[in-house]
């Protein structure tokens, strides 16, 4: 029997990072908060009000924020900044570059807001170029967690793991279906939520929900169809994503991303050096979003529950 | 924590260490055939009163976090061969180290960098405008780990026109960042010429005031015992809740008389003739690399 997750209660990731944060701050005196003017759409407010004296409003001023968590880090202390995920990556790209991960500087860099789930608010803020800006430098890591337990137990991990770490998460509520402290989640390792010996979906952030939706639909063919959890996008689990290469020439890639630099791009890299098989990608076709519901943008898009459907579909046809 | 090592030199010995910090300057970018000798000159009055004669640090042994001792961070990266001058012979590393300057394999990068593990650098900088911002972080970190040291960060005035540097200058005041002194390199060059061509900066002091900071100008920026005053004077209002900035007048290329006031010596090494023209100029005091 394969399991059936089920939703805990929706919410949304963000909330899953400032639980986190707030945990760690009781925790440890070294964790220090950033924000440029977002703390409370971030969910930092809580712990700005908890712990006055360790988090620092930087105004609308991200390039200076960057720079500001870098010399706190230097100095033996774990700083989160936090903001929109675009603010958090393109607009700041060269202090990313420079202060924090060319010095070694262990900043952990919250982004929320990702992907094109943010809705009404367009385009310009989002962000689907972060994935691959941020695993394009060397020492950081890149975690895309899937849900609110997950972004939370991401939070914490973030905080210990060495390195910079660019962390994420979304605005919307969605799905909650991951145990709370599950112990299946790593760092760096995929994450197996179905087996299925019929094809693979990797997927990733709020897509994994949705993979899972389309693996259940297709059980109505008979089809058993594996759903991967790829949390950690750098360092790639180069092995956990080959071993299931191995297994099925169906392969799908899911994310809420650009086509480019992503998760399709990560999933078709172990292909070609490990396990040569075609991967359909479910991602944004190189444009740019719009204003609308978050629903509606993940199926005018094709990112929907459907379009996984359609891709495993496709992929079964080229296999 | 204590500060093991804390130099206090006279001025003669200080103007002899600057003499041949100016000599390994000219030296390391012309054996490397590449450098920024002009702001190097012109900061290595400063640097060398800093060093010897003002920061309290320790180079051994190396502490990159800082705590317990002054921070020093060179936000305007390009003129590093002052600095690395400066850091061998406080002994950071091996004086024969500068002969590495630019070179394959050295620990000497082009610019300031950290990964090579080279001490006395903990931060990368290069690509300007970043380097305030790191120091104010240093400097909050010193206040939540109650360390009463003070950081120092140097900037270029043509870096200044970088936004980032505005951010950080409104963050400082805001915050009552009030262990931070800044020094800004201002001789008035930048790459493609003189600031007021390129991107007018001034006026200087008005711009740091109107931003809430403490202005000390530094007008004899190349006057050992003026700069250690004015050094003294940036600590005596330290600790305040007033972020520090240093206006130091300098000269680009000081020394070298060809090099003074040339912004073409910004990014440029000199060829033979002028090697020997520029080291007939700068005496060997301490001994070469």
């Amino acid at each position: 029997m394969r399991p059936r997750y089920e939703n805990l209660g929706s919410r949304d990731t963000r909330s899953g990072f400032g639980a986190g944060l707030l945990e760690l701050g009781e925790k440890d005196e070294r964790i220090v908060a950033l924000s440029a003017d977002l703390a409370s759409s971030v969910k930092m407010d809580a712990f700005a009000q908890r712990f006055p004296h360790r988090f620092f409003q930087c105004g609308v001023a991200e390039a200076n924020m960057i720079g500001v968590a870098a010399g706190l880090a230097g100095s033996g202390f774990i700083p989160f900044v936090g903001t929109f995920a675009n603010f958090a990556t393109g607009r700041v790209y060269d202090q990313i570059r420079q202060s924090v991960c060319y010095s070694g500087k262990a900043v952990k860099i919250a982004a929320s807001h990702a992907g094109l789930t943010l809705g009404e608010d367009g385009a310009t803020h989002q962000m689907l170029e972060d994935i691959g800006l941020m695993r394009g430098l060397p020492g950081m890591t890149v975690i895309s967690p899937c849900d609110y337990n997950q972004t939370r137990l991401a939070a914490l991990r973030a905080a210990y793991w060495e390195g910079p770490v660019y962390l994420r998460f979304g605005r919307p509520s969605v799905p909650n279906f991951t145990p709370p402290d599950d112990p299946t989640f790593q760092v760096g390792k995929i994450q197996v939520l179905l087996e299925g010996k019929d094809g693979v979906i990797f997927a990733t952030g709020h897509l994994v929900w949705h993979a899972l939706q389309a693996a259940y639909a297709l059980e109505a063919e008979g089809l058993e169809i594996a759903v991967v959890n790829v949390h950690t996008l750098k360092p790639v689990d180069v092995e956990g994503i080959a071993t299931y290469l191995a297994r099925t020439p169906v392969v799908v890639s899911a994310e809420e991303h650009q086509l480019w630099n992503g998760l399709g791009d990560i999933v078709s890299w172990v292909a070609t050096q490990h396990y040569p098989r075609r991967v359909v990608r479910v991602a944004v076709q190189d444009t740019f979003g719009e204003s609308g519901k978050p629903d509606e943008l993940l199926e005018k898009y094709g990112l929907s529950t459907a379009h996984i459907i359609a891709a495993v579909r496709k992929a079964i046809a080229n296999a | 924590m204590g500060v093991s090592a804390y130099f206090c030199f006279v001025v003669e010995d200080l103007s002899r260490i600057a003499a041949q910090v100016r000599r390994d300057i000219v030296r390391m970018v012309y054996l490397a055939q590449s450098g920024h000798p002009g702001g190097a000159l012109g900061a290595a009055d400063i640097l060398t009163a800093l060093y010897f004669a003002h920061l309290r640090h320790k180079p051994h042994p190396w502490n990159p976090t800082g705590l317990g001792e002054d921070v020093f961070i060179l936000s305007n990266g390009h003129i590093c061969a002052a600095w690395y001058s400066i850091l061998a012979r406080s002994g950071y590393f091996p004086v024969s180290e500068l002969a590495t300057f630019r070179r394959i394999n050295s620990r000497l990068q082009g610019h300031p960098a950290t990964k090579e593990g080279l001490p006395g650098v903990r931060v990368a900088t290069g690509s300007l405008g970043q380097g305030l911002s790191v120091a104010i972080g240093y400097a909050l970190g010193k206040r939540l780990a109650g360390d009463p040291h003070e950081v120092y960060v140097m900037l270029g005035d043509g870096e200044i026109n970088e936004g980032q540097i505005w951010e950080g200058a409104l963050f400082a005041a805001h915050h009552q960042v009030g262990n931070l002194i800044a020094i800004i390199d201002r001789n008035y060059k930048q790459i493609d010429g003189d600031t007021r061509t390129v991107l007018n900066t001034d006026p200087l002091e008005a711009k740091w005031e109107a931003f809430g900071w403490e202005v000390l100008p530094l007008h004899e920026a190349h006057d050992l015992p003026t700069i250690l005053r004015t050094l003294s004077e940036a600590r005596q209002k330290a600790h305040q809740k007033r972020p520090i900035v240093i206006i130091a007048y300098t000269i680009m290329g000081k020394g070298v008389d060809f090099m003074e006031n040339d912004h073409n010596w910004h990014g440029k090494p000199p060829n033979k003739d002028q090697f020997e023209k520029a080291i007939a100029q700068l005496p060997e005091t301490l001994g070469d690399f």
